[in-house]
C-alpha cells in the first residue's frame, strides 16, 4: 500500500468519525434549575394588624398564622353556594 | 394550609369578563395590561367553553427558573411573586410561561417593554404591606386584609374559585357530584345541577 493510499484511508476515517459525531441525540426535555431570589424580603400577610386595615376584611390575631388561615378558610367556604342555599 | 390555587369551572363560565373587570378595578391596571383574561373555545358554536386564565402560581414555575436576575419568589402560601425593582423586563418569563401570564406595560413613547406585571393572587409584593408603594407597583394586597382574590370573589356564577387548593378542590368536587354529569351536555342543569325530582302525583289524580 502506497503512502497516498494510506493518507486517503486516514482521511476517510477522519471524515467518517466527524460525520457520525453529528448523529448524536441530545436530551430534548428541559431541566429547570431554580435560581435564588435576589430581591427584597416580603412580610407575611398575618403579620398585619387587621384593626388598622383601611379596608376591613376578615378578623384575626396579629402575627397568628393559624387564626389568619382560619379567617381565610371561612371566606373561602363562602364561595360554595350549595352550603349557603341548602 | 395547602397552596393557593385558582380553579375555573368551564361549565359555569359565561364569558362575562367580570373577573377581568374586577382585577382591573382592584389594582388600577393600565390600558394594555391584562393580568386576567377570558379565553373561549369554539366561540359562537353550541357547547362553547370559556375559561378565565391568569398566572396559575405554578408549584414548579418556569418563569422562576428562566429569570436571569432571579427576581421571583414563592410565598409560604404558594403564591409566585416578583420584585419589580430587580426585573429588567427582558421577557424570558413570557416565553417560558405556558399561560401567557406575564404582561409588559408600555413604557416610553416608542413602546419599550416596561417591567413585567402579572397576577399576584392579590398578595401584593415585596414592599410594606398595604403601603402606597406596594399598591403602585403590585396593586392591592387583599391577602393582607384577610380577603381572597377579587376576581374569584366577584365571579357571578362562582365559576372561578380561588383560595386554599384543598378547600376549593372540595367545593368543586361537591359541585361535580351534584351535577352527576360529565361535559357531554351544556346548559343550566350541567352548570348548577338538576332540580329535585317533582313529587309523584297521588293515585287517581287528574294529570
Amino acid at each position: 500500500m502506497t503512502t497516498a493510499h494510506r493518507l486517503m484511508l486516514a482521511g476517510a476515517a477522519v471524515l467518517l468519525a466527524v460525520g457520525i459525531s453529528a448523529c448524536g441525540e441530545r436530551d430534548q426535555v428541559t431541566v429547570y434549575k431554580q435560581g435564588k431570589y435576589q430581591g427584597k424580603p416580603d412580610t407575611k400577610p398575618w403579620e398585619n394588624d387587621p384593626a388598622v386595615n383601611p379596608y376591613p376584611g376578615s378578623k384575626w390575631d396579629k402575627g397568628d398564622k393559624t387564626s389568619w388561615e382560619r379567617a381565610l378558610k371561612a371566606r373561602n367556604l363562602a364561595q360554595n353556594e350549595y352550603t349557603r342555599v341548602e | 394550609m395547602a397552596r393557593m390555587k385558582f380553579i375555573c369551572d368551564a361549565e359555569r363560565c359565561i364569558e362575562c369578563n367580570g373577573c377581568v373587570t374586577a382585577c382591573k378595578q382592584e389594582h388600577e391596571i393600565p390600558w394594555g395590561v391584562n393580568r386576567r383574561r377570558v379565553v373561549t373555545l369554539n366561540d359562537g358554536l353550541p357547547g362553547e367553553k370559556s375559561m378565565s386564565v391568569a398566572c396559575m402560581h405554578c408549584s414548579d414555575a418556569p418563569c422562576m427558573a428562566v429569570c436571569p436576575v432571579d427576581c421571583f419568589y414563592r410565598t409560604d402560601e404558594g403564591v409566585v411573586l416578583h420584585d419589580k425593582d430587580l426585573c429588567i423586563g427582558c421577557g424570558y418569563c413570557f416565553y417560558a410561561c405556558p399561560f401567557g401570564a406575564p404582561q409588559f406595560p408600555q413604557a416610553g413613547a416608542f413602546g419599550l417593554r416596561g417591567k413585567m406585571d402579572k397576577c399576584t393572587f392579590c398578595a401584593g409584593g415585596p414592599e410594606k404591606d398595604l403601603s402606597k408603594e406596594e399598591f403602585a407597583k403590585y396593586g392591592s394586597n387583599r391577602l393582607a386584609q384577610g380577603k381572597l382574590p377579587a376576581c374569584a370573589e366577584m365571579c357571578s356564577t362562582k365559576a372561578l374559585l380561588g383560595g386554599d387548593g384543598d378547600v376549593i378542590a372540595d367545593i368543586y368536587r361537591q359541585r361535580v357530584f351534584k351535577r352527576g354529569k360529565g361535559s357531554e351536555v351544556w346548559g343550566w342543569g350541567t352548570a348548577y345541577g338538576k332540580p329535585d325530582q317533582p313529587k309523584a302525583a297521588p293515585a287517581g289524580a287528574k294529570s
